[in-house]
């Protein structure tokens, strides 16, 4: 009879909740920011996670995400909220070591509740092979959960979203449209197997993707959440200066997501993301409800690389041995950058 | 009908219009309320998909959708839901007559009936309809063990109705804490219109 819910107690879930990549920019607008040359990847650069070089064998990788629950059980929110924070590290190329808890919970929160949510977080720290060192918790009337983490990769090995190269394929790991099944899951239109598969896909850890990718020539990588797969392809082709083309008949669509995408049962993240990013797609006569699922905000999504194009097909063909990486999957292509739209869609 | 879905985050809208829509009369017009715009396009999506016309209208601080019929020839070949995506299954009102569930203790009675509702707020598919009237009216309003159930009802698409006789007859008006008022008319035409009918 007590089994809370926590997502009644959450304005918006997950990486939905995330402010608008323009709003972000203006907010950031004119702050005085030190300069130093050992900073690799700073605020100035649209990527997952800040890089600050060590040594000439070593960099540091900083990051922090949390959010409102995004799924009814303390255990899986935990999970899914460390494997999203975690992702960060992993999308750089490099590995999780130090973790800290950023937590919010309501004062009348049952005690199990809440040791459940951070036992969901230490045994993905743990998946991860990370330490959870610390935190900070605070009374808010919305719980909210996640981690500040810290990895390391090797200055020459570090990957941006700025890095891709004309010719270079496209690689993706995780099936797409996570944010609309969870609106729909939200608005009580699934089944609990629907909803079981949406969970383990935003608990699945991007480690085992990117232990894989560092073996092969991947130019640029990033991990796909709150600004959908076009907002973050868009930062990486401006970023890499290039354009982007997409083949959607290689991208693997979740088929519940996209029955609901065309009853629009969306979440107001795939309309600020449309907002955002529209301007540089090329959309042609691609339907509706499929565009609004290349702008849907995925939770802990997954990764996208930027591959040597002689490389891909081994890389592609890795992920696919290996069933922890849920759905390898071409999805396009780089191009130089021809001064029109950055992203096209076929 | 008139759904007021201002203030309800998406896709809440869009839920409780796909819930309505499956009680529009031939001919009738459903109009939604809403508060912004991202409820305005899905709407506009799910009217398409459903092969009926959507138009809106903009007031001051929020816009009215209105959803008829008409546009059906060029999208009914669209594909239906056939996953574990139960859109429409929901079609059950359940009208409570009375705060006490079975007869013999009235104590037990209430917390049997307490019990029920927390039991039809877990359902996979919840009712589509709940009528609160006489006795009943007493679960919507301020106080009621309730009102955690049935908000959760209503968050999932469930329309919860209070006749507005009864709640001035017991004095509770001004205390109704979920769903709406209705009058004998309406609950006339839900009870006579119902598939599926559940008396308490």
């Amino acid at each position: 009879m007590d089994e809370i819910k926590l997502t009644k107690l959450a304005e918006c879930a997950g990486c939905g909740a995330k402010v608008g990549a323009g709003e972000l920019s203006k907010l950031l607008e004119g702050l005085k920011v030190r300069q130093d040359l050992n900073l690799l990847v700073g605020y100035d650069r649209s990527d997952d996670a800040s890089v600050y070089k060590l040594s000439d064998e070593l960099a540091l990788v900083q990051t922090v995400d949390f959010f409102p629950p995004i799924a009814d059980d303390p255990y899986t929110f935990g999970a899914i909220a460390a494997a999203n924070a975690l992702s960060d590290v992993y999308a750089m190329g490099g590995e999780p070591k130090l973790a800290l808890n950023v937590m919010a919970v309501p004062e009348d929160m049952p005690k199990e509740a809440v040791h459940a949510i951070l036992r969901g977080g230490y045994e993905k720290a743990y998946e991860a092979g990370a330490i959870i060192t610390g935190g900070h918790s605070i009374y808010d009337k919305e719980p909210k959960y996640g981690m500040a983490v810290t990895g390391f990769v090797h200055p020459d090995k570090l990957l941006t979203n700025s890095g891709a190269q004309p010719g270079d394929v496209l690689l993706y790991t995780k099936p797409v449209g996570i944010g609309v099944l969870t609106a729909g899951i939200k608005g009580g239109l699934c089944d609990e197997e629907t909803r079981k598969f949406a969970e383990g896909l935003m608990m699945t850890l991007n480690k085992y993707a990117r232990d894989m990718m560092v073996n092969y020539r991947v130019h640029a990588c990033t991990d796909v959440t709150g600004f959908g797969m076009l907002g973050h392809l868009l930062e990486m082709a401006q970023g890499s200066g290039a354009e982007v083309h997409l083949d959607l008949s290689g991208i693997t669509f979740i088929p519940q997501a996209l029955e609901l995408s065309r009853l629009g049962v969306l979440p107001a993240g795939v309309y600020r993301n449309r907002h955002f990013a529209q301007h540089w797609v090329e959309a042609g006569e691609t339907e509706l409800a499929v565009q609004d699922l290349l702008y849907d905000p995925q939770t802990s999504g997954g990764l996208m690389m930027a591959v040597h194009p002689e490389d891909a097909p081994a890389l592609l063909e890795a992920l696919r041995q290996d069933n922890r990486v849920p759905a390898p999957q071409l999805v396009g292509r780089v191009e130089p950058y021809q001064s029109g739209k950055r992203i096209y869609l076929h | 009908m008139t759904i007021d879905a201002r203030g309800k985050a998406c896709p809440q809208p869009v839920v409780l219009s796909l819930h309505a829509l499956a009680d529009l009369k031939e001919g009738e017009v459903l109009e939604v309320w809403v508060d912004n715009e991202a409820a305005v396009e899905n709407l506009k999506r799910m009217a398409a998909q459903k092969g009926r016309s959507a138009s809106v209208q903009q007031e001051s601080d929020f816009w009215r959708v209105f959803i008829g019929e008409g546009a059906q020839d060029t999208v009914q070949s669209a594909p239906q839901p056939s996953c574990g995506c139960t859109v429409m299954g929901a079609d059950a009102v359940v009208a409570v007559g009375t705060d006490v569930m079975g007869r013999g203790s009235d104590e037990l009675g209430r917390a049997l009936l307490k019990s029920f509702l927390y039991a039809l707020a877990q359902l996979e598919t919840p009712p589509r309809t709940l009528l609160f009237f006489n006795g009943g009216a007493k679960l919507t309003v301020e106080g009621s063990q309730s009102l955690e159930d049935l908000r959760e009802l209503e968050s999932r698409g469930t329309e919860i109705l209070t006749c507005g006789t009864c709640l001035d007859y017991y004095g509770l008006k001004e205390k109704l804490a979920v769903g709406s008022i209705t009058n004998m008319y309406r609950i006339a035409e839900i009870l006579t219109q119902a598939d599926r009918l559940v008396n308490l």
